[in-house]
């Protein structure tokens, strides 16, 4: 039985799994007309579940033997989740209505997959990695063909769910070879175990090691495990994509810091040399294919690219400073990126939607407020300062210079003014292009205009006053790299 | 028995092989109930007697025959009309498929996987009252968590089985 200390510490997670059930609850009672109170009702499930996150701030819980860790490190990935989940769920409202996909899954399963990713911030073993990874793939390959009737989501819903259970299956294969070698799926379990067996060099536990590594680089597309990006992007309703690009990174990243933090320190000599080359093959894949690309979605999902593998360096740099940026990154990331979504989502007449850049000029003098968001979003991605995107970046680099990573970090500027270019190119259309025909209309809903609004403060916010996040980032590390 | 897992091996993995190869999806699924068969003899040698009944229960019995009725049902016998649009699929294929065999072969023959510390032996199972009091045991504690993440990882699978299937939601 668990203890009333457990269910108290697992509290966020629980209020999010109940929420998810009673949304679906809710659905039978509420006619098709005022779904929306949905949405509103799902937002209050995640303020709630970031309230319980907040009030355990400070604490380590170790729970279910070992199976979960409620420490700083997993509430601040929590509650980046949750954030990022309210956004899209903002931005979701008007559009899942206009496009005649308003059912109450679409939020439960949204919930779900935010849960899936609470799990994976929190997996104190391997089971719980790989379960709450599946939990978060499968309601994102739902949520991804939720637009039923359309091919493309239904080409994204199948090719995501096709390559997705392949690398659940790497996944599935690296722990059952971890746990051949070391005998134990707990993470704690593994660490000590490598050190007691001599297992240093042991090619078993490398392999499983590597096929991990493999499984978890295709959840956070790293090249050359990011095919199916673009597709899915693309197919996806919207809102899905922007909710997919963040919840399901951060997730990842989260479990990756998990499993090589706190697993395979000793090992890290190996896995650093790969990651840096995957690095290094993320960025400028990610940047290089972006130049080309002439759809928004498109160009947000090679943007989407590049940006794991600016975020792989603070994982390779292996120092406190280098993981607080990470969790820094992941915070500004979620607002930027989230926002560049919301415009694309705002930019929508009825069911029509504008998605080629050429869709962009002259928004410039048409929507003014749009516009300058829009461009706000574009410089932070861009990682021009003093927006949050720049100190991002900034300490990233930094950590990998200290770490003695110079070479990659020289690689990743070049690569940042490369990506300069398709973002600002963005800028450039909006503003100083003449439009061809009409210009894109804009859908008015107060949802979408305070997930932007939102959006940008947190871009700004982070970019000029980041003290506060900074420190709780920094923080967040405290037990976990203690222990 | 080191022999008799050769016996049990051997099969499993050629059928595993036909399941993929067969043409005509019927066959593919009949291998795979011969396939799934095998492990579950393999679960027996491991002393493993639950999960090798519940494979055989629940995968080669029920879910078997759930797939057996869908391809029928369906008319998928022949799999004719699937052309491969990659010409190079099955050479690349086959190429980084024998790779890894080779790596797992290689890496295998090279470590002596220990026996789990703190495992429980044949006897003290039976001690415990069998291996399907032990595994229950198991579940609701060491691995609560677990159990209950899988019990919303199914829940999510029935949603989303609806939401793509069902002509009106």
């Amino acid at each position: 039985m668990p203890t009333t200390q457990e269910l108290i510490a697992i509290s966020p997670e629980i209020i999010l799994a109940l929420w998810a059930l009673s949304v679906m609850f809710l659905d039978l009672l509420i006619a098709q007309s005022r779904k929306s109170i949905l949405a509103y009702w799902s937002l209050l499930g995640l303020l709630l579940a970031g309230g319980a996150e907040f009030s355990l701030w400070g604490r380590e819980e170790i729970l279910f033997q070992g199976a979960f860790v409620q420490d700083n490190l997993s509430l601040f990935l929590d509650l980046v989740l949750l954030l990022a989940t309210g956004l899209s769920l903002l931005m979701a409202k008007g559009y899942i209505k206009d496009l005649e996909m308003e059912h109450g899954e679409y939020y439960t399963l949204t919930l779900f997959a935010t849960l899936g990713g609470m799990l994976m911030a929190g997996a104190g073993d391997l089971l719980i990695v790989f379960l709450g990874l599946e939990v978060l793939s499968l309601s994102l390959y739902v949520l991804s063909g939720f637009r039923r009737t359309e091919p493309m989501a239904q080409e994204a819903s199948l090719k995501y769910f096709l390559l997705g259970a392949f690398a659940s299956g790497f996944l599935l294969y690296g722990i059952a070879l971890v746990f051949g070698s070391t005998g134990t799926t707990l993470l704690g379990g593994i660490a000590v175990a490598i050190t007691e067996g001599g297992l240093l060099g042991d090619p078993l536990l490398l392999l499983g090691l590597g096929l991990l590594g493999v499984g978890l680089s295709f959840k956070v597309a790293l090249v050359p495990f990011h095919m199916w990006t673009p597709d899915v992007y693309e197919g996806a309703p919207t809102p899905v994509a922007g909710y997919m690009s963040v919840v399901a990174k951060a997730a990842g990243f989260a479990a990756a810091l998990r499993i090589f933090l706190s697993a395979f320190l000793q090992l890290a000599g190996d896995w650093t040399l790969l990651l840096s080359l995957l690095a290094l093959l993320t960025m400028s894949g990610g940047n290089i294919i972006a130049l080309a690309q002439s759809n928004m979605k498109r160009l947000l999902a090679y943007s989407s690219i590049a940006h794991a593998g600016y975020i792989l360096l603070g994982v390779i740099a292996l120092n406190s400073w280098g993981l607080s940026s990470v969790l820094f990154y992941l915070a500004a990331y979620g607002f930027m990126n989230l926002g560049a979504f919301a415009v694309i989502v705002a930019l929508r007449d009825g069911e029509r939607e504008y998605l080629a850049l050429n869709d962009y000029a002259g928004l410039g003098s048409r929507h003014p407020l749009l516009a300058l968001s829009m461009a706000i979003f574009m410089l932070s991605l861009a990682g021009v300062p003093p927006t949050a995107g720049f100190l991002a970046k900034f300490y990233i680099f930094g950590a990998a210079v200290q770490a003695g990573y110079g070479w990659l970090a020289i690689l990743a500027v070049l690569n940042s003014v490369l990506a300069a270019f398709y973002y600002l190119r963005v800028i450039v259309i909006m503003y100083m292009r003449e439009p061809a025909g009409q210009v894109a209309k804009m859908t008015h809903s107060p949802a979408l205009a305070l997930a932007i609004f939102l959006a940008v403060i947190g871009t700004v916010q982070l970019g000029l006053f980041p003290a506060a996040v900074v420190e709780l980032a920094q923080a967040s590390l405290f037990p976990f790299l203690g222990s | 028995m080191e022999a008799f897992f050769w016996v049990v091996a051997i099969p499993a993995t050629v059928s595993a092989v036909g399941v993929v190869m067969m043409r005509d999806t019927v066959y593919s699924a009949l291998l795979l109930v011969v396939h799934l068969l095998a492990v579950a003899v393999l679960f027996v040698l491991l002393n493993a007697q639950l999960i090798a009944a519940v494979q055989v229960v629940v995968y080669a019995g029920a879910i078997m025959v759930l797939f057996l009725f869908v391809i029928m049902m369906l008319g998928l016998g022949r799999g004719e009309g699937v052309k491969e649009k990659l010409p190079l699929q099955r050479p690349v294929a086959l190429l980084f498929g024998g790779a890894m065999a080779i790596l797992l072969g290689v890496v295998m023959s090279q470590t002596t996987i220990q026996p789990v510390a703190g495992a429980l032996t044949p006897g003290d199972v039976l001690a415990m009252g069998g291996n399907t009091q032990v595994v229950g045991r198991l579940l609701f504690s060491d691995y609560l968590l677990a159990f209950e993440v899988t019990s919303i990882l199914l829940l999510v699978a029935i949603i989303g089985a609806v939401v793509l299937a069902k002509r009106r939601l």
